[in-house]
């Protein structure tokens, strides 16, 4: 200690008025940066929350729909189906040729006054009503079938009556039949189970998302599939066995770069490869898995990679120590350490490739198909692309099926979320 | 006084070359491990040079010297841990009853299950503490059926003193257990697999001074059962536990003694000054 240090001892006022406020200075800056934060916080909920609000009011109501009551004879003669073709294996046949069509129009145009009011695609559930339960042949019943697209909007108050009867969407004439019908309760607001069990349709009333789920989840499955076991071994690849070098290094950038490439590039290289070299079926989700696949393995790379890094050296070193082999070493200490990282990152990857539109136009899953794929190989669209396809429909019964679908699609990628938290926790290990 | 400062230096680099092995240890026959010239390199770096010593199985040997000075290095070689690190080059021959284990032939798994090690932090497998003893075991077939493990567990656990403090808890976590706890779990660990030497890279500095004294009560008991190498830090440690102890400086192994001899009549200037704590 010299003789300065000495001086200097005791010479310090903490209490003196410069000190004093220096110290609100610093107490203030700590204020203002914790406010900024919180500030930050609140900007980003408060943007989410009116987003999911706008979603939700707007999409609520495509999960119903208006009906209407008819009574409908199933009359054998008008169908032109024979009794006795009723049972055994000719019935689907017979069911299908019978014109519906005509009996529920009929029945409208004789009840309601029009067959304006019912949806086009109203017998349709008149004849799954007979597949269903043949004996009803020749009887009579009271069966609410769906409405025509403005007596939905109708029913749902989204006809404002402030503008000009000109520029409504629904014609007058159509206002006041509904008016008589509503006030004789004769329209009701059920949930509409069609969008949650049909393929896409041209006629909103009609259309569901069930064909897009089911090709979206057939698409994530064919993606997990593939890019969970290569992507895993790459990592543990390149983190336990591969030596440093320059040739892993430039690996490594490449993975990099290669997770940092727009998804458009891969949907190129799905068409190009896939389709035309290849030749795989068009529009099929096993195409779009395997292209999504892709451009998901540089994700699963990436964070198993940091997963395998962060296991403390002294487990490996442990295990080692009472003579397990590498391979034992990995399977039985690093992995189950590392799968709950793993996993994060793999189901973080998969909501991406969920939610992913681009690369499954060019492959032609942006096609319109009316029914619910049946296998990896048979025509199918996915949600995202659903939504896009939907939003850009004319018809106003589309809106609310465009918020309701943007509702499925966030409903899956929650459960996903759902689904990577529970493993984690179930998976982590107290330290 | 330039001149004397070369001939100083010249005469140190001259006491550096050479050990100084007292003679009633010197490089008997029935040696467990004995190395001879070891040398090993961090990429160009040496870090051990030239060190030979005969390791036996009926004493506890003791490395001591200030940081740095290779004796945690020179311990990893004797059941080849240094394998593990990329740019670690180990040269000179080391041999387990007679057997060279860098020899091509030599199965680096078998060796460590032979030569057992204990490392400076405590690292339970994130296991439970049943599993933590049972996976040596399993992993080599040491145990033919389910009471067979059960055998070797207890008898682990008890030979570590560690048995009636965690019997009722066998299937908590190993982790969940104190620092000191968690040592003699790893010492367990590594006697369950019945090794011939147990190698121990520091095992008492993460802990506190009742937990050392219980560790060091446990190797006064193992001592005789297995080979027992320890480096330690704590030179009172050293004196208290072991009957062999090895000076270790700048990567060269300066003094090799009788434990006693060493710390009350050590031959070697270096050895003396690093006793009598005036570096280190």
């Amino acid at each position: 200690m010299t003789s300065a240090d000495v001086a200097r001892t005791g010479t310090v006022d903490w209490r003196s008025a410069q000190m004093q406020a220096r110290i609100r200075k610093r107490y203030a800056k700590e204020r203002r940066f914790r406010f900024l934060g919180l500030g930050a916080l609140v900007f980003a909920a408060g943007f989410l929350l009116f987003l999911l609000t706008t979603i939700v009011s707007d999409g609520i109501g495509g999960f119903q729909r208006a009906e209407v009551p008819l009574d409908i004879e199933y009359s054998a003669t008008t169908l032109g189906l024979d009794p006795a073709q009723m049972s055994g294996d000719g019935a689907d046949y017979a069911i299908n040729r019978a014109d519906f069509r005509s009996l529920v129009n009929a029945a409208a145009e004789a009840q309601l006054g029009t067959s304006e009011m019912i949806s086009e695609g109203a017998w349709l559930d008149v004849r799954d009503r007979l597949r269903g339960d043949p004996s009803l042949l020749g009887s009579r019943e009271r069966v609410w079938v769906v409405a025509a697209p403005e007596v939905d909007l109708l029913a749902k108050g989204q006809i404002s009556f402030d503008v000009p009867a000109q520029r409504r969407a629904v014609s007058q004439e159509m206002i006041n039949q509904y008016v008589v019908l509503n006030d004789r309760g004769d329209v009701q607001l059920s949930l509409n189970t069609g969008f949650l069990t049909k393929a896409d349709s041209t006629s909103s009333e009609l259309a569901g998302i069930w064909g897009a789920l089911l090709g979206s989840l057939l698409t994530m499955a064919i993606t997990l599939a593939l890019s969970f076991p290569i992507g895993v071994m790459t990592a543990v690849y390149l983190e336990e066995y591969a030596p440093r070098n320059r040739f892993t290094d430039m690996i490594e950038v490449s993975i990099n770069n290669l997770a940092a490439v727009p998804s458009i590039i891969f949907g190129l290289l799905g068409l190009s490869v896939f389709l035309n070299t290849f030749g795989m079926p068009r529009s099929a989700p096993v195409v779009g898995g395997v292209t999504l696949a892709l451009m998901t393995l540089p994700v699963i790379v990436i964070a198993s990679r940091v997963s395998l890094q962060s296991v403390p050296p002294s487990i490996r070193d442990a295990a080692l120590g009472i003579g397990a082999s590498r391979l034992q070493v990995i399977l039985h200490h690093i992995l189950p350490v590392a799968l709950p990282g793993i996993l994060t990152g793999t189901i973080i990857g998969l909501s991406r490739a969920l939610g992913e539109t681009a690369p499954l136009l060019l492959i032609g899953m942006r096609a319109f198909v009316s029914d619910v794929p049946g296998g990896v190989t048979d025509p199918a669209t996915a949600l995202p692309v659903q939504i896009f396809l939907w939003s850009d429909e004319v018809g106003r019964g589309f809106v609310e099926k465009t918020s309701a679908a943007i509702m499925v699609l966030l409903a899956v990628l929650l459960s996903m979320n759902g689904v990577a938290i529970y493993l984690r926790n179930k998976f982590e290990r107290r330290w | 006084m330039a001149t004397q400062v070369t001939e100083a230096a010249a005469e140190e680099a001259h006491v550096r070359e050479q050990t100084l092995v007292h003679d009633e240890i010197a490089f008997a026959n029935d040696a467990k491990m004995t190395a001879r010239d070891v040398d090993v390199f961090y990429g160009e770096k040496k870090a051990v040079d030239s060190v030979s010593i005969d390791v036996d199985s009926h004493y506890v040997t003791a490395f001591i010297g200030p940081s740095g000075c290779g004796k945690s290095t020179f311990l990893r070689c004797f059941n080849r841990m240094n394998d593990t690190i990329d740019i670690a080059r180990v040269q000179g021959r080391i041999e387990l009853d007679g057997e060279d284990i860098y020899d091509p032939r030599m199965d680096v798994v078998q060796l460590r299950a032979r030569v057992g090690m204990v490392f400076q932090k405590p690292n339970p497998f994130p296991k439970s503490i049943y599993e933590n003893i049972a996976y040596g075991p399993r992993i080599h077939g040491l145990a033919s059926n389910k009471a067979d493990m059960d055998g070797i567990v207890e008898a682990s656990l008890t030979r570590a003193g560690l048995w009636n403090e965690v019997k009722d808890r066998l299937d908590d976590s190993g982790t969940a257990l104190s620092g000191g706890q968690q040592q003699r779990l790893c010492i367990a660990r590594a006697i369950a697999v019945d090794p011939e030497v147990i190698l121990m890279d520091e095992p008492c500095s993460a802990l506190d001074p009742i937990a050392t004294a219980k560790i060091e009560e446990l190797i006064e008991e193992l001592k005789g059962r297995f080979a027992i190498v320890i480096v330690t830090h704590n030179m009172q440690q050293a004196a208290r536990i072991s009957q062999r102890t090895a000076f270790f400086h700048l990567g060269n192994l300066v003094e090799y003694g009788d434990t006693e001899t060493i710390f009350t009549n050590p031959r070697a200037d270096r050895t003396r000054d690093y006793i009598t704590g005036r570096f280190g």
